[in-house]
């Protein structure tokens, strides 16, 4: 499953960081790699961005971007 | 202009060689010159940090080599110790403007200490960028900042042994109570007159990573030596893949081809792709740390706040209507209610001093050039900047409330849906809503985005929405032409205005921005009570910068109006303002504008005269068919059709707005060739769009 597919709520692991060039390297020093746990915390009104939590703090990306986390809901 | 300013500026201006990289460093009374570099994440209190260690005592410096003006201050009390902001990262690569400014002016100029501020509630992202500073090998000191909110709620943090495991002292402070400066100062000097640098090198464990930096390091440590680049930074760098460091290192294939195989092996071992193996090493190394060092409080009051106001601010169905009541009411507030009356006090203040100058030298018999020179030329002029400073002022009081809060952040979440579509994010909305008020500090807000590109493409959107002092204009001609609707004339012309202005971003999305675009990947922090101090100094900043600049760019520029109103080509001044060179200038244009219809020297030479300020146009169409206000309409009817009107009213929508919004872009583009280029554009494409309403309404009607 992707992140932008997973629900509102749901606590999930990362399990793989797609992408490529700056996306990827943003994810990655944002502190998104495989097995950092994350969740759906809130979607933009217009529904596009996402607003997930990690690591203690909150952080907001677009659905295309989270097309490229792949997770495994926990 | 500071004595340090001067000094920099002297600096750089000779461009001694063998002083590049270092600047304004001289021994004083409180011992020798020192620079500190203070560097950190976005929403770590940096900015408040800074302020606490300088005061109001700041200046724009160059430095040789880096591009981009970074702000600096000496530290209170200690004049000859400077520090320099660097803008707030999230880590150290080649990608964005911000990240290389901050790795070249660390390389470059070789800051005697670097303080890198740590938010301690976030503790684990932000110690992510220190790993990095620390392979820079400068001596540094960790601001803990926010600790008294982690105390709080029920956190602690084992000082010492955060200091042991990274190698450089932590030093705790609460940046907007302003605890722990003179301790975090005291430190910093001590460290950078030891030069000592940070003890621990390595922060991998051992394992693949491992073997592969160390081998990297090997192959180029004697080209990283040559070349004073640290050579623990070269490597991760060329194992994260940066081609620009390897031809900077002079590395030839056969190492190149040794660095490769060890990368390649260490991906197979680890079973992790490069970037991704590193990232990794960092964020185990910060976990072990935290496990170590750091006692998480209960979830934080604050951030149960946010939450909680988030549920408003940017919950379903009441984000957008909040927003636009807020947009709404920053406007009220600044062009209705405070500004305004600013304005007015302000204006009062300075036609009074007119008149009293003007009476003193009407009774001294002065010369009636120089009396014009005074009267019409500098009070008038600088007068008309000057009633934008109040505008200004209040604007970035708004402004800064809502970045310092944490609110901006939401809109830009909120928004960014919207603004994609043209190839911008989110953060885009405000600057560009502000011109509907003002341009200048429209362009000025653009300070707030993160990106630079992002920042350049909106200061030339900006210009598209019109700004409020065009409105008189609009006024004027739907009285004259549109049966007084001036409500439809207006709304069209916004309209266009905004139409234009996608249809530009959708150019430049395809053409001068094409695929630079950096990820819209941002922090939400959490709402924060803004500081006085930083909103006072930031105020006081923008009002300096303004009034800086009404004095130089702008006067000159009125003055030069002044002149060709006052004189002819004989520069005899003049009786009767047809024959004043404005007039001339004016005819010697108006072969220019007969295709749009219009063919009197007067409109071209108000359209001119409009470069001061949108104001300045119905006043001096009022002066040159020496009609008063109330007349003006009837005499308007004499020189235009609907259609011709029409026209004019597109090209006023579309050409450059003033001479002050001319000098807040230069100064926001950095780049005069740029600014010089986006003016010649409004024009051009003024007429284009004046031309074609005219042509097609023609062809319609």
């Amino acid at each position: 499953m992707t992140l932008d597919q997973l629900p509102l709520g749901r606590e999930a692991v990362i399990t793989r960081i797609g992408g490529v060039g700056p996306l990827r390297l943003r994810l990655l020093d944002m502190g998104l790699i495989p097995r950092t746990a994350l969740t759906v915390h809130k979607t933009a009104p217009m529904g596009d961005p996402i607003e997930i939590t990690l690591r203690g703090y909150s952080l907001t990306l677009r659905l295309e971007d989270a097309r490229s986390v792949e997770v495994a809901p926990q | 202009m500071s004595e340090q300013n001067k000094q920099t500026r002297g600096r750089h201006g000779h461009g001694a060689p063998e002083k590049a990289g270092r600047f304004g460093r001289q021994g004083g009374e409180d011992g020798p010159a020192l620079v500190f570099a203070l560097a950190g994440n976005q929403n770590s209190g940096k900015t408040t940090l800074f302020n606490q260690l300088t005061g109001a005592r700041q200046h724009v410096g160059n430095f040789p080599g880096v591009t981009v003006d970074q702000k600096v201050g000496s530290i209170r009390g200690l004049r000859n110790v400077q520090v320099v902001d660097l803008p707030g990262i999230y880590s150290i690569r080649p990608f964005s403007a911000e990240e290389r400014l901050t790795r070249d002016f660390i390389l470059t100029q070789r800051p005697d200490a670097l303080i890198n501020i740590v938010d301690a509630t976030n503790i684990e992202r932000n110690l992510y960028l220190t790993l990095q500073l620390l392979e820079l090998r400068i001596p540094t000191v960790l601001a803990l900042n926010m600790m008294d909110e982690l105390h709080k709620n029920g956190g602690s943090v084992d000082v010492a042994e955060m200091s042991r495991q990274l190698g450089i002292p932590v030093v705790p402070i609460s940046a907007s109570r302003g605890e722990g400066i003179q301790e975090l100062i005291a430190q910093a000097q001590r460290v950078a007159r030891e030069r000592q640098l940070p003890e621990r090198l390595d922060f991998c464990g051992p394992g693949p990573v491992h073997r592969c930096i160390h081998a990297v390091s090997h192959v180029i440590e004697d080209h990283a030596e040559q070349h004073r680049i640290p050579s623990r930074f070269a490597a991760t760098k060329l194992i994260e893949g940066e081609p620009a460091l390897a031809r900077q290192l002079g590395l030839d294939d056969n190492e190149l081809e040794l660095i490769e195989h060890s990368v390649v092996e260490m991906e197979h071992d680890s079973g992790m792709e490069r970037n991704e193996a590193l990232a990794d090493m960092r964020y185990a190394f910060i976990q072990g740390l935290r496990a170590a060092a750091v006692k998480k409080g209960d979830e934080s009051r604050e951030r149960r706040r946010s939450v909680a106001i988030d549920r408003v601010l940017t919950g379903k169905y009441t984000a957008i209507p909040i927003f636009l009541a807020v947009m709404l009411l920053i406007f009220w507030l600044t062009f209705n209610v405070i500004g305004a009356k600013l304005a007015d006090w302000l204006a009062m203040g300075i036609d009074w001093l007119a008149a009293v100058v003007d009476g003193a030298l009407t009774s001294f018999q002065m010369n009636p050039v120089v009396h014009s020179l005074i009267i019409d030329g500098v009070f008038a002029g600088v007068g008309s900047v000057l009633s934008f400073l109040p505008l200004i002022v209040v604007l970035f009081f708004f402004l800064s409330v809502l970045e310092d809060t944490g609110y901006m952040a939401r809109i830009a979440f909120v928004m960014d849906k919207a603004l994609r579509r043209i190839g911008l994010s989110g953060r885009s909305i405000v600057p560009m809503l502000l011109g509907f008020g003002c341009t200048v500090p429209a362009i000025l807000a653009t300070r707030t985005l993160s990106s630079r590109r992002d920042r350049h493409m909106t200061i030339l959107l900006t210009p598209f929405m019109s700004c409020s002092a065009k409105i008189p204009i609009y006024a004027l001609f739907a009285a004259a032409f549109f049966g007084g609707n001036s409500a439809l004339v207006m709304l069209v012309l916004y309209a266009l205005g905004i139409v234009l202005g996608v249809v530009t971003a959708l150019v430049f999305k395809r053409t001068a921005f094409r695929g630079q675009s950096t990820p819209f990947i941002m922090e939400l922090p959490n709402y924060r009570f803004p500081s006085a101090k930083s909103v006072a100094i930031l105020l006081w900043e923008k009002a300096r910068d303004f009034v800086q600049r009404a004095f130089t760019v702008i006067f000159l520029a009125t003055l030069v109006i002044w002149f060709l109103q006052t004189f002819d080509t004989r520069f005899n001044p003049v009786a009767d303002s047809s024959t004043s060179l404005l007039a001339g200038l004016g005819r010697l244009m108006t072969p220019l504008f007969a295709p749009l219809g219009f063919r009197d020297w007067r409109l071209t030479t108000s359209l001119i005269s409009g470069l001061t300020a949108k104001e300045a146009v119905v006043s001096s169409l009022g002066v040159l068919m020496q009609v008063n206000m109330a007349d003006l309409p009837r005499a308007l009817q004499a020189m235009f059709t609907p259609l011709s009107a029409a026209s004019y009213l597109v090209f006023v929508l579309l050409y450059t707005p003033c001479v002050a919004s001319i000098a807040a872009m230069k100064k926001e583009l950095e780049s005069g060739w740029w600014t010089l280029a986006a003016v010649i554009g409004q024009c051009l494409l003024a007429w284009l769009a004046a031309w074609a309403v005219y042509v097609l309404g023609g062809l319609i009607l």
